[in-house]
């Protein structure tokens, strides 16, 4: 099998128990590309990044990196390295300080000297505008910086890709700016970001492409112009209707 | 006081029981939290059933079952292995509770960010879980050494000379039992208040800033 | 074949155990019955006023005046700092010094009253802590004294939250009763030397002795269960 996407889905299903959480999904990802995936809770959305990182097992269906079907490697680890994850919960690990926890991927997975582990780390963690910080631990830190800590431990690893599991969503309102910032400037600078959210506004800016979800399928995707003004399905609009107004009483 | 020799030398045999035994109990309940967090469920079965068993029987028992009852299997022991081997198989079903909820209480999310940055599970365990699980079991386990501690003195029963034979053995002479008895006391509780104090500097010097009573700056 | 003997063999042996298990049983179970109800007594009785004292310790190190405060709390840290045995000792060969003789029986029970008091002390103190500070001062605002507000708004919540703790001591001290044989008192663990010094069957005897205190810390464990869940009230639900 041979493509010229950088990740590739094809035909993904999973069901956990009785419960059909993908059926048939399919889609893929150019370098450079931001995409979103919206739709209502308990569609599905988290089990695709899952997937992709091989932390949920899919029942069906490929996936590719490059050519290399993960869904089939042996190597899962390898893989693993070149897709950074951002969690909705940060995952970022208490006993560790922030710089820590940008370098233990890089001194534990990489086996890089502690020197350059901590010279990138440090680099990462300015990206992020959080070098001040870099000897706080997790509890020391508010929502928004821990997430921004997140997301510098996954550009460490410089993956191919990083995939964001609603990453505002645990935050205070108040404090999902900081973190939509950081990743406007990141798919200005060509990372290649999957994407779930239910930030409308920033997913209208940012993503090359919206994918929108329910019970596990893809409804519709394209660009956000198109499905924000003039999508083809009925329940794609109700839904993205029902946010803009939210949004734009927002603004 | 010219009895307050003996005493010490008792009270060096309870705290060599007690480091040993600590340590028996330490051996044994490291792969039965293993085998009930991360086994199938045989081995979870197994080992709920070893706690529930050792932990619903009297240490009294347990020691006579050993010391008194292995002979008649033609397994004769001497007291002192007897009575480790009674508090440390004991203390292997306290401990083994204790490093199992420690692992457990560190979340499930991570050993999945830990595997998202490409770590197998085993590099993920020792560098991400285990420094977390250690420190959460810090304070229990400093609680169960104190009552090791304390419980070396149920092996007076099959008369290894620690601290509190070695009481008896000066009252049978001396007979002053109030005053014997309570010295005993006296130098139990420097030992356990001890434990305390080598507890809490324990707790400081691993302690992760931000965590705790007083929480963080930004706390939420 | 052979190892199909050897399987049989095995078979027949634990069987034979066991047979033998229940015929030192049988043999003596008026015996180990009496110990039994030695043992239950002391359990029941040392941990109803066990509690009692414990209550009256926690008030006092929480709401006594400074003399009564350090008072409880070295005291206390005193009884948790030693061993039972240290203290079943004292009671029973250090007082006959000052003319106090106990039996056995009394002996035990008074030295785990002390002992089971203090521990229960500090459970409930947490418990009494945990408990708001504007629970006291809500009873303060209708017009009750602050021992009135104590004993009929602090402590019925306090005491709800310390089941848990109690039941664990309970059975703690089910356990611990055996101590008492060392002092000659003829609860279970007492009578079983008995027994065994008679049939010489120690291993045994003693498995039968383990036995019964296993079935009875599970009978216990299950009341114990039953009762939290019979009686819970909502927003005291206790975690586990």
């Amino acid at each position: 099998m041979t493509t010229n996407h950088l990740l590739l889905i094809e035909n993904l299903h999973k069901s956990f128990d009785d419960n059909k959480v993908l059926n048939g999904i399919s889609f893929h990802l150019d370098k450079g590309e931001t995409k979103v995936i919206v739709g209502p809770s308990g569609t599905g959305k988290s089990t695709i990044l899952n997937s992709i990182n091989m932390l949920v097992r899919p029942d069906e269906g490929k996936i590719y990196l490059e050519n290399i079907e993960i869904t089939s490697s042996k190597n899962i680890h390898k893989i693993r390295q070149e897709i950074g994850f951002v969690f909705q919960d940060f995952g970022l690990f208490n006993h560790l300080t922030a710089k820590g926890n940008v370098m233990i991927g890089l001194t534990r997975v990489k086996k890089m000297k502690k020197k350059e582990a901590e010279e990138i780390a440090m680099f990462e963690l300015e990206r992020v505008g959080l070098s001040k910080f870099a000897d706080h631990y997790p509890a020391q830190l508010s929502g928004g910086q821990k997430q921004r800590v997140g997301i510098a431990r996954a550009l460490a690893m410089q993956p191919k890709l990083i995939l964001f599991d609603e990453p505002t969503s645990a935050l205070d309102p108040e404090l999902t700016g900081e973190v939509l910032n950081v990743m406007k400037k990141l798919a200005a600078e060509g990372m290649t970001m999957l994407i779930v959210s239910h930030e409308m506004g920033f997913a209208r800016t940012v993503a090359d492409e919206i994918i929108f979800m329910e019970n596990g399928e893809i409804i519709e995707q394209g660009p956000p112009e198109k499905l924000f003004t003039n999508p083809d399905h009925e329940r794609t609009k109700e839904f993205l209707l029902k946010f803009i107004d939210l949004y734009y009483e927002g603004v | 006081m010219s009895s307050l020799p003996y005493l010490l030398n008792g009270a060096l045999v309870t705290i060599k029981l007690g480091i040993i035994s600590m340590l028996l109990g330490f051996v044994v309940a490291l792969p039965l939290a293993f085998g009930q967090v991360y086994g199938n469920r045989i081995i979870k079965k197994l080992v709920s059933v070893y706690e529930r068993v050792v932990r619903s029987i009297p240490l009294l028992v347990i020691l006579f079952l050993i010391f008194y009852g292995l002979p008649s299997l033609k397994i004769r022991l001497p007291e002192f292995t007897s009575a480790v081997l009674a508090l440390g198989l004991r203390s292997a079903a306290y401990q083994s509770q204790i490093y199992r909820g420690a692992i457990q209480s560190v979340s499930g999310s991570q050993m999945k960010a830990a595997l998202s940055l490409g770590m197998n599970r085993l590099t993920a365990f020792f560098y991400v879980i285990l420094p977390q699980a250690v420190r959460i079991a810090i304070p229990p386990t400093g609680n169960e050494a104190a009552i090791v501690l304390k419980d070396t003195s149920v092996v007076y029963a099959i008369g290894v000379s620690e601290l509190l034979r070695q009481g008896y053995y000066i009252i049978t002479t001396h007979y002053e039992p109030m005053l014997i008895y309570l010295t005993v006391a006296f130098i139990y509780l420097i030992l356990t208040v001890s434990i305390n104090g080598l507890l809490s500097l324990f707790e400081k010097k691993f302690k992760i800033p931000g965590i705790g009573a007083e929480g963080g700056p930004n706390d939420y | 074949m052979n190892l199909l003997g050897i399987i049989a063999k095995d078979i027949e042996v634990i069987v034979k155990g066991m047979g033998d298990l229940v015929t030192i049983f049988l043999n003596s179970y008026p015996i180990l019955f009496r110990g039994l109800m030695v043992t239950l007594l002391l359990t029941i009785a040392s941990s109803i006023f066990g509690t009692i004292f414990g209550i009256f310790l926690s008030l006092g190190k929480i709401y006594g005046n400074k003399l009564v405060s350090r008072i409880t709390t070295l005291f206390i840290a005193l009884i948790q700092g030693t061993p039972l045995l240290v203290q079943l000792f004292v009671v029973y060969y250090g007082l006959p010094v000052y003319g106090i003789n106990l039996s056995p029986v009394w002996a035990a029970l008074i030295s785990f009253i002390i002992n089971s008091g203090a521990y229960q002390a500090e459970y409930l103190r947490g418990s009494i802590q945990s408990v708001s500070s504007g629970q006291l001062k809500a009873g303060l605002s209708i017009g009750m004294s602050k021992w009135q507000s104590i004993f009929f708004i602090i402590l019925p919540q306090a005491l709800r939250r310390v089941i848990p703790a109690w039941t664990n001591e309970f059975i703690y001290l089910l356990k611990y009763t055996s101590l008492a044989y060392i002092i000659t008192a003829p609860e279970l663990m007492g009578e079983a030397k008995i027994i065994a010094s008679r049939n010489y069957e120690f291993f045994k005897t003693y498995l039968v002795v383990a036995f019964i205190y296993l079935i009875v810390v599970i009978i216990f464990t299950q009341i114990f269960n039953y009762l939290e869940k019979k009686f819970a009230i909502p927003g005291f639900e206790f975690e586990r």
